[in-house]
């Protein structure tokens, strides 16, 4: 390889093409994909350029070293200046201009730019350029004009990503590009001053007056006029056609291409007044927002209904599908209703759009709505304080996220706090206590849980399906319809009594489940329940015998009776009534019953004088016990209330234990009333028992007779 | 673990299927509809006038360990909905809601 002696233009030029080529910086090697894109931007033909990549050597090498790019640089310039291309022309050709590279429209008019426009706005800002629409102005322009100037490698990055865009259509590529551009260090040029936009009215020849316009556009924001034409959609839907998605209408070709200008002068002004950051809102377009805003609702701190939102955006002709889009990214609490803030991100993104911009995925942090309450002083501040705002993105998401971002992290608190009480749904949302929701509750709460007993009785929300499972369980006690009225209530009763007695909450819970095995233990667990349970038990036969006696009211039904109940007593009581959806109670008592009973013996005849004994005795316990029983009520409510809430509340987190006192409180209120409920039901029952009492008097007598 | 997702209209057809791998489609599609038999039967036999959509997820396969899935699903469902562009009936077509699906599919996965 023969040595190669560049200029100090060369050289410099040079290593900044290999820095744009060397993407990977090896420092060493350029990117096969580049170099070939800038020989292709050199125009050279094919050949030429495969002879050139003999002649370098990398065709040899398989790869581009420094040196190796340096020279086939040398070599298009050779080739571009009409030379043979010769190794020794390298360094024989005199005055040999540097190679061009068309594809650096940007660049070479930034260039040109360089010559007019201030660097202090464009310093490092390459992003502030929107790479023009490539192909047609450029073209033109740039390799006509700019024959001498430096192509620029960034420009050459452009180049594959422009040729999608149309003229008309305005800075087509979405602020991502830019960004991308802008992290594109290419060798720290100083004299390459992004002052893209000012060049960049170049190929808006037609509608530009030219650099001239770029001065006035970097002057600082320009006036109203060019704004009008974004918004224009708004006012005047036929001759909205912005661009872009009408591009069929001819008569619209000038005005388009008018307009196009206009708003990319526009964006290339919002581009660059703010460094690094294509989503700013400038002022003039915040105001625009604002007054737009109060066309649709007067009041600043109000909202406009996601109904109104979609008539307004609808008039902007974008397609729906993007509006929804466009709706998703602005409204940021997901409320259906646009705040100010919202209303002028979306109506933002809605003129991006317009303006051939893609819709980004995420909302840009500039356009994200402030807290409340840092609104007002933060939003105006921040607009135009975009450079320190930009410059520290990081910083604004945590500055804003407080009130948003805080609603989704609750989210994760209330789930976590309701796992750990394995109440999964959030429980705050669900303030209405219903008899279902409660029993979901107590199946998913682990452990010991009074309030379990209540759920076998919130089983039966209602009257119907209480009296139909009570009847179906005394049914089988009894074996008759009798009275089903009273056996509904007695079912009933036997129910509340474990509930009253939070210490032996556990034992009823424990054992309601293994009903079918623990009959003993239900008798074992609650010596309170006990004394009790004979009781009802005895009530239960009292319930019987009674419709035993009551012959008169029934039909043959009632002789059937007594055979039939003690049968069904000693033996299917047990069973059946363990069969029993809900009431534990009644089993538990008819198994107290049964053990009581056992004495009975197992023949039918043994039952009735049984009961009978009982009944008188539990006649006179009843009465006194239901007193009790009335009284215990009352106080058990307090209990229940208090007890769970006492070991859920240890060693859990606040939030637990608030969603633990409001699930108790809401238990509560259930449970008392049912209680009144159940209340009502008992002096009903004793009613009936008193004027049963009553005709059974009546009804000795002739019995004696 | 998601392999599919499905979101069905009251009038059962699909307003959001999408299923990883995406070979077995059809396979999944089927798998959805005899999922709403399922559904359906749950919902006989609740006989309860509360639409508690808890307990009707609860109400099938695999309750709580997918529970946060499904709420999670849900609270983008709920985004869609409020969203005043979107007719219902409309296939899904939100990309919010989309990139949620596929990060679910792919946390479990």
């Amino acid at each position: 390889m023969e040595g190669l002696t560049l200029s100090d233009a060369e050289q410099k030029y040079y290593s900044d093409l290999f820095s744009y080529c060397d993407i990977e910086s090896t420092k060493k090697v350029a990117a096969n994909g580049r170099v070939l894109e800038l020989f292709r931007a050199a125009q050279l033909p094919n050949d030429v350029v495969l002879q050139i990549m003999e002649l370098c050597g990398a065709t040899r090498l398989g790869y581009f070293g420094r040196s190796q790019f340096y020279i086939a640089l040398k070599l298009v310039a050779v080739a571009q200046s009409g030379f043979p291309l010769r190794v020794e022309s390298i360094n024989t050709v005199k005055d040999l201009p540097l190679p061009r590279f068309v594809a650096s429209k940007n660049e070479q008019e930034s260039r040109h730019a360089a010559s007019y426009s201030s660097d202090s706005e464009n310093q490092g800002s390459y992003s502030g350029v929107i790479p023009p629409p490539p192909g047609r102005g450029q073209v033109k322009k740039g390799s006509v004009s700019h024959d001498t100037v430096q192509p620029r490698t960034s420009a050459d990055q452009q180049e594959p990503a422009s040729p999608v865009v149309s003229p008309q259509q305005s800075p087509p590529t979405s602020p991502h590009t830019w960004r991308k551009h802008s992290r594109h260090p290419s060798g720290g040029n100083s004299e390459r001053p992004l002052a893209g936009p000012g060049p960049f009215w170049s190929p808006f020849g037609e509608a530009q007056s030219g650099s001239s316009a770029g001065d006035a556009v970097w002057s600082g924001h320009s006036p109203p006029p060019p704004q009008e034409t974004w918004v224009s959609f708004a006012d005047t839907p036929p001759t909205s056609t912005l661009l872009t998605m009408h591009p069929a209408s001819v008569q619209d070709q000038t005005t388009v291409r008018t307009v196009a200008s206009a708003t990319t002068a526009n964006e290339i002004r919002r581009q660059s007044s703010s460094y690094d950051d294509p989503w700013k809102i400038t002022d003039e377009q915040r105001q625009y927002y604002v007054n737009q805003f109060k066309t649709i609702q007067p009041d600043l701190n109000g909202f406009i209904p996601g109904s109104a939102a979609k008539e307004f955006f609808t008039k902007s002709k974008l397609p729906i599908l993007e509006l929804s889009h466009i709706w998703e990214l602005s409204d940021f609490d997901k409320d259906g209703a646009l705040t100010l803030d919202e209303f002028c991100a979306a109506f933002h993104l809605v003129v991006a759009r317009k303006n051939g911009y893609d819709l980004p995925e995420k909302l840009p942090e500039s356009l994200m709505p402030k807290l409340i309450d840092l609104e007002d002083s933060a939003d105006v501040g921040d607009q135009p304080g975009e450079v320190g705002y930009s410059g520290s993105p990081a910083e604004a998401p945590p500055s804003k996220s407080p009130s948003m971002p805080s609603l989704n992290q609750t989210w994760p608190e209330l789930n976590q706090s309701s796992e750990d009480t394995a109440i999964v749904h959030p429980v705050p949302i669900r303030m209405t206590p219903s008899k279902i929701h409660m029993q979901e509750m107590e199946l998913k709460r682990t452990g010991s849980d009074h309030t379990n007993p209540t759920s076998p009785l919130l089983v039966k929300p209602s009257d119907l399906s209480e009296e139909s499972k009570i009847n179906s369980s005394v049914k089988f006690a009894s074996g008759n319809t009798v009275g089903q009225q009273q056996a509904g209530v007695v079912a009933h009763p036997p129910a509340v009594p474990p509930r009253p007695q939070p210490s032996q909450a556990p034992g009823p819970v424990v054992h309601r489940p293994v009903d079918a095995d623990g009959l003993i233990t239900h008798t074992s667990t609650s010596p309170q329940q006990i004394p009790e349970q004979p009781n009802f038990a005895d009530f239960s036969q009292f319930e019987v015998f009674a419709a035993s006696n009551v012959n008169e009211e029934q039909d043959d039904e009632a002789e059937k009776h007594p055979d039939i109940l003690p049968v069904e007593k000693a033996s299917d009581s047990a069973s059946s009534l363990r069969v029993a959806k809900t009431d534990s109670k009644i089993e538990e008592k008819t198994a107290a019953s049964v053990p009581a009973n056992v004495s009975k013996g197992t023949t039918p005849l043994a039952p009735p004088p049984k009961p009978v004994r009982r009944r008188l005795k539990s006649e006179d316990e009843l009465r006194p016990e239901v007193d009790e029983h009335t009284q215990k009520t009352g106080v058990l409510a307090a209990v229940l209330a208090s007890q769970p809430s006492i070991p859920r509340s240890v060693g859990k987190d606040k939030k637990a234990i608030q969603a633990s006192i409001r699930r108790n409180k809401e238990t509560n209120t259930v449970l008392a009333r049912l209680n009144s409920e159940l209340q009502q039901q008992l002096k009903d029952v004793l009613e009936e028992r008193i004027s049963l009492e009553v005709q059974l008097e009546q009804l000795r007598p002739f019995s004696h007779l | 673990m998601a392999v599919c997702v499905a979101v069905i209209a009251k009038e059962n057809y699909p307003l959001y299927i999408r299923s990883i791998p995406t070979e077995n489609e059809l396979k999944f599609h089927y798998m959805v509809h005899t999922s709403l038999d399922v559904v359906d039967e749950k919902i006989s036999a609740m006989g309860k006038a509360l639409v508690d959509q808890r307990e009707l997820y609860l109400g099938l396969l695999y309750p709580t360990e997918d529970y946060k899935m499904f709420r999670k699903l849900h609270n983008s469902y709920t985004d869609v909905m409020c969203n005043p562009f979107y007719n219902p009936g409309d296939r899904i077509q939100s990309r919010a809601f989309d990139s949620m699906v596929t990060s679910m599919m792919i946390q479990v996965c």
